[in-house]
């Protein structure tokens, strides 16, 4: 405990509750001296707590610490290139230059993400089981829909960027990442992101969704102002660390490992980084408009001073929808990256694979705008934008088809990893395959704002992304800690989770067709939906009780799991062939790629060798 | 090759039988109106062909994690297989013809959802949070929105002040609605029958209770309705006083904010504010006059009592006398 609380983390959340309150009490003096009311509803007034917030996330990143490099060298001090860590848990809660101290940073704080969304879902999940509203008034339920999606899409994001950093520079045979100071800000900037995110829940909350459409997040309660301000400052981590994963990429493979023997994930990294590298602005940046109009009252979305509502949605899914291919690339990069290990034969159609995922994101940029064919958009958009849409089909389904192709021939085995692979493989599935009528125009009309679509995208992301998620962690699980997570856990785990989101997601595109609406807190009687509301809660407490079973299986496994040192999957990846957990900096010996990265089945052949040998 | 032809025979009964499953459960509800019937065409086209995908990516799939399972014992790899062009190049072209098939089909059948009868019955929708007003050519306004069979309604709809969306699912294709902006939706019911209107866009906290009747009849009855809907409301509006007062804050939706049982809702309670001491957001205290009132309902954010926002009431166009009768049934309310 004494160790907490001379942490980074520590010291970073008292002084952003300091610069918070002072940035608070700066605006809310000004105010006096101006005339102004001094308090409002949340004894505060609101330019008062968004200004206190920006100055909050300030002291937290120089309170923590993680920018006093970079201040000293622009004092003309010196300080040592690396920074040997502790060898204890304490290191994971100070600032630390590891990237796979900070993957795993970003892997736990992600976790923490998912139960804290699933939680808000669970409690709303139980309010909608019955028509009528049961505990929780409109106001709270729309708070809690909302949160959870934003929550569960930062999760995702922060759970990227933990896979991302801990396997890019070990996959490609580097020491660590191009810019290690970088790649700490960025993950330390997410910390006061997520205190802003859930300090709206105090605020008044909001009820605008995760979207936040202007006018309704216009003149919705303070708490809205925390969340964009939590994405806008959350944002900087996903635009930097793409930065600092494509000049990694680009700069510090291996010898020998031209772009065609990369590992597949390194792919499917590099087009999501560049995706959030240039993308992620927009969603800052759409925030960012409407908390001036609060603030300034610049009227950029509102239609009596000239501005427009539509102008706002076109900005927000501009990065929203290629958002999505941020979370799925990296998972369909995972499900391509340990298939060949489980099946024991090389990835089918690689290069294919590959250009796949640059493809994906390339049209992903193009797309946008079928998220509006109901918006009142201009009409000759709507064709163009379906045609776009449809258009991603294709590289996804050559995923689809090489994945199964690799299947075909193979020797497959299912441990745990393997069925959180294939479970991917069919969610994702079922969300592309729910994905063409909503591309199609006409049908998009009637699915737009239901469940259906709500069916549609929890099923995208958990295959494209969940899943996967669970896939690696139960993967290099062992790589991390040299312990293996236990494998019977692991399968309850899967077998609770599996078919009961398949179940809660088919029945959400059932009902969204019979007339189920988006976020709505209540539904009509009418419509005889009860019964389904049912299933599909029991359906959520039993996803609730294997990621339980899961969590307890990750934290007991870290002191008591079965040992597990060597190369205990039998890959062919340069991380494998050196012992776990993996030393401080990473290969003692230089790594040398000198084959093909997923010849399986091939005799005598190697991806890679270690050492200097001319 | 013995695998390959099973999987390919097992392909076409899997595609058939999910295909008749898909129909067998009856996902869409009655098809109301022209354009329904359109939607419904192209989702059968949709199943169709997602029956005939699905079996294609599962029976392998399946078949492979049955047939291709590592039997206990059993070492080794797998067939050394890299991967093939000819076949990545199929699995590129194909679904790219299909989609641009797609493409075109549903570009065709999204005009066929929108043409336009020159004919049309032109009905003016009002939403606003949370509630619908309609406005018929007949020259009244209500809550429900009652159409003639056969005949094409275009909507004509606006905000007054979120985003809200027209959405009936027996007649499948929604709108948005805007603030500042009309947008239109055409809809030829085809179906007697009372339906119901619902919000489809997150519009705030009683967003899900943002729905009214639609009700498809014969015109003979519509036009009966319309007739003793536009005198009653003719003679209750030159009548003025509270009863024509209770009928404009029913058309006007004022109940979605406002309670008249003392509950506190979006807006302050109606009931005893008339003569009643408002304290202010600003501080201060006024009475609740007459005077008051009025400059409450014409100019909402002049006087923002204690404990609620700003710049959430619409501004409603009404006329004084309009005005005058609603305020004499707040009155009423003690």
């Amino acid at each position: 405990m004494r160790l907490f609380f001379k942490s980074a983390l520590w010291r970073g959340l008292v002084w952003q509750a300091i610069g918070w309150l002072a940035g608070a009490i700066f605006v809310t003096l000004i105010r006096l001296v101006m005339g102004l009311q001094p308090l409002g509803t949340f004894f505060f007034t609101e330019p008062a707590w968004v200004f206190g917030s920006l100055v909050g996330a300030l002291t937290f990143l120089a309170g923590s610490g993680v920018v006093s490099d970079w201040y000293a060298w622009a004092r003309g001090i010196e300080t040592p290139e690396h920074r040997e860590d502790p060898d204890s848990w304490e290191k994971y809660i100070n600032v630390s230059l590891d990237h796979k101290v900070i993957g795993i940073q970003y892997t736990v704080t992600a976790l923490f993400l998912f139960v804290t969304g699933g939680t808000f879902a669970l409690i709303f999940r139980t309010e909608l089981a019955q028509t009528g509203l049961q505990f929780l008034s409109l106001g709270w339920y729309n708070t809690f829909m909302s949160l959870h999606g934003i929550v569960m899409i930062i999760g995702i994001l922060v759970g990227i960027g933990g896979v991302m950093n801990y396997l890019v520079p070990m996959l490609i045979g580097a020491d660590d990442m191009a810019f290690p100071r970088l790649n700490a800000f960025s993950y330390w900037i997410v910390v006061p992101g997520v205190v802003l995110l859930l300090s709206s829940l105090a605020l008044g909350g909001f009820d605008t969704g995760w979207t936040g459409y202007p006018p309704l997040s216009a003149r919705a309660p303070v708490g809205v102002q925390m969340f964009f301000m939590g994405i806008i400052v959350a944002g900087w981590s996903s635009i930097l660390g793409g930065l600092n994963l494509i000049a990694t990429t680009l700069r510090m493979r291996a010898k020998g490992m031209t772009a065609f023997r990369m590992p597949i994930l390194i792919w499917a990294a590099m087009a999501t980084s560049l995706i959030t590298l240039t993308a992620a602005q927009l969603f800052g940046l759409s925030f960012q408009l409407v908390l001036f109009q609060r603030l300034l009252g610049m009227g950029f979305f509102d239609p009596s001073k000239g501005g427009n509502p539509i102008l706002y949605q076109h900005l927000f899914w501009f990065y929203s929808h290629p958002a999505v291919y941020v979370f799925v690339l990296p998972g369909l990069g995972i499900i391509s990256e340990l298939l060949p290990v489980f099946v024991r034969k090389p990835l089918y159609g690689y290069r294919w694979v590959a250009m796949s995922s640059m493809g994906i994101a390339l049209v992903g940029f193009l797309v946008w705008g079928h998220h509006m064919f109901a918006s009142g958009m201009n009409q000759y958009l709507q064709v163009p934008f379906m045609y776009s849409t449809l258009l991603v089909a294709v590289p996804t389904g050559v995923k689809f088809f090489s994945w199964v192709a690799t299947l075909w021939n193979g020797k497959i085995e299912t441990p745990t990893p393997m069925l959180f692979v294939l479970g991917a493989i069919v969610v994702f599935f079922l969300g592309g395959l729910s994905g063409p009528p909503n591309g199609t125009v006409a049908t998009d009309l009637h699915l737009t704002d239901t469940y259906f679509v709500v069916g549609h995208f929890h099923d995208t992301i958990f295959g494209g992304y969940v899943f996967p998620f669970f896939a690696a962690i139960y993967y290099w699980f062992p790589k991390a800690t040299g312990r293996r997570l236990n494998e019977k856990l692991g399968k309850w785990h899967f077998w609770l989770f599996f078919p009961s989101f398949i179940v809660l997601t088919l029945i959400m595109m059932r009902v969204g067709l019979i007339g189920m609406r988006r976020r709505i807190a209540d539904y009509d009687p009418a419509l005889g939906l009860v019964d389904y509301h049912i299933v599909m809660t029991i359906a959520a407490y039993l996803i609730a009780i294997a990621t339980a079973i899961f969590i307890y299986n990750f934290v007991r496994s870290i002191k008591h799991g079965e040992v597990a040192t060597g190369n205990l999957w039998n890959s062919r990846s340069p991380e494998w062939n050196v012992p776990s957990p993996m030393p401080v900096h990473n290969y003692d010996e230089p790594v040398e790629v000198i084959g093909e990265p997923y010849d399986y089945g091939l005799p005598g052949s190697q991806y890679v060798r270690f050492g200097t040998k001319e | 090759m013995r695998h390959f032809v099973i999987v390919g025979v097992l392909v076409i009964p899997v595609s058939i039988l999910t295909y008749f499953g898909i129909q067998a459960s009856h996902l869409m509800p009655v098809e109301a109106s022209v354009q329904s019937v359109i939607v419904d065409q192209v989702w059968n086209w949709d199943m169709m062909t997602l029956s005939f995908l699905f079996a294609l990516i599962m029976v392998p799939l399946v078949y492979s994690l049955i047939v291709f399972r590592r039997r206990k014992g059993e070492t080794g790899d797998g067939k050394h297989e890299e991967g093939n062009v000819k076949l990545e190049v199929t699995w590129t072209i194909i679904p790219l013809i299909l989609v641009t098939a797609y493409a075109y089909m549903g570009a065709y059948t999204l005009g066929e959802t929108r043409v336009a009868d020159p004919n049309a019955m032109v009905v003016n929708v009002t939403a606003h949070q949370w509630d619908w007003a309609f406005d018929y050519p007949e020259g009244f306004t209500s809550n429900e929105l009652h159409l003639p069979i056969n005949r094409q309604v275009e909507l004509k709809m606006t905000s007054l002040d979120v985003i809200h969306s027209f959405w009936v699912p027996e007649f499948r294709i929604k709108q948005d609605i805007l603030p500042g902006r009309i947008t239109t939706l055409r809809i030829t019911p085809v179906k007697l029958g009372s339906y119901k209107v619902y919000c489809a866009e997150l519009c705030g906290t009683s967003h899900a209770y943002m729905q009214r009747p639609v009700i498809v009849t014969s015109q003979a009855d519509y036009d009966a309705w319309a007739k003793q809907q536009a005198a009653a409301q003719a003679t209750l509006l030159a009548k003025g006083g509270p009863e024509a007062g209770k009928a404009m804050v029913a058309q006007n939706g004022c109940g979605g904010c406002h309670s008249i049982d003392g509950s506190k809702l979006t807006g302050p309670t109606w009931r005893g504010l008339f003569g009643s001491q408002v304290k202010l957001e600003s501080g201060q205290t006024v009475k609740a006059d007459e005077a008051y009132l009025t400059e409450s309902i014409k100019d909402p954010n002049a006087k923002i009592v204690a404990g609620f926002p700003a710049n959430v009431m619409p501004h409603f166009t009404l006329t004084d006398q309009q005005i005058q009768s609603i305020v004499a049934y707040i009155e009423t309310l003690k």
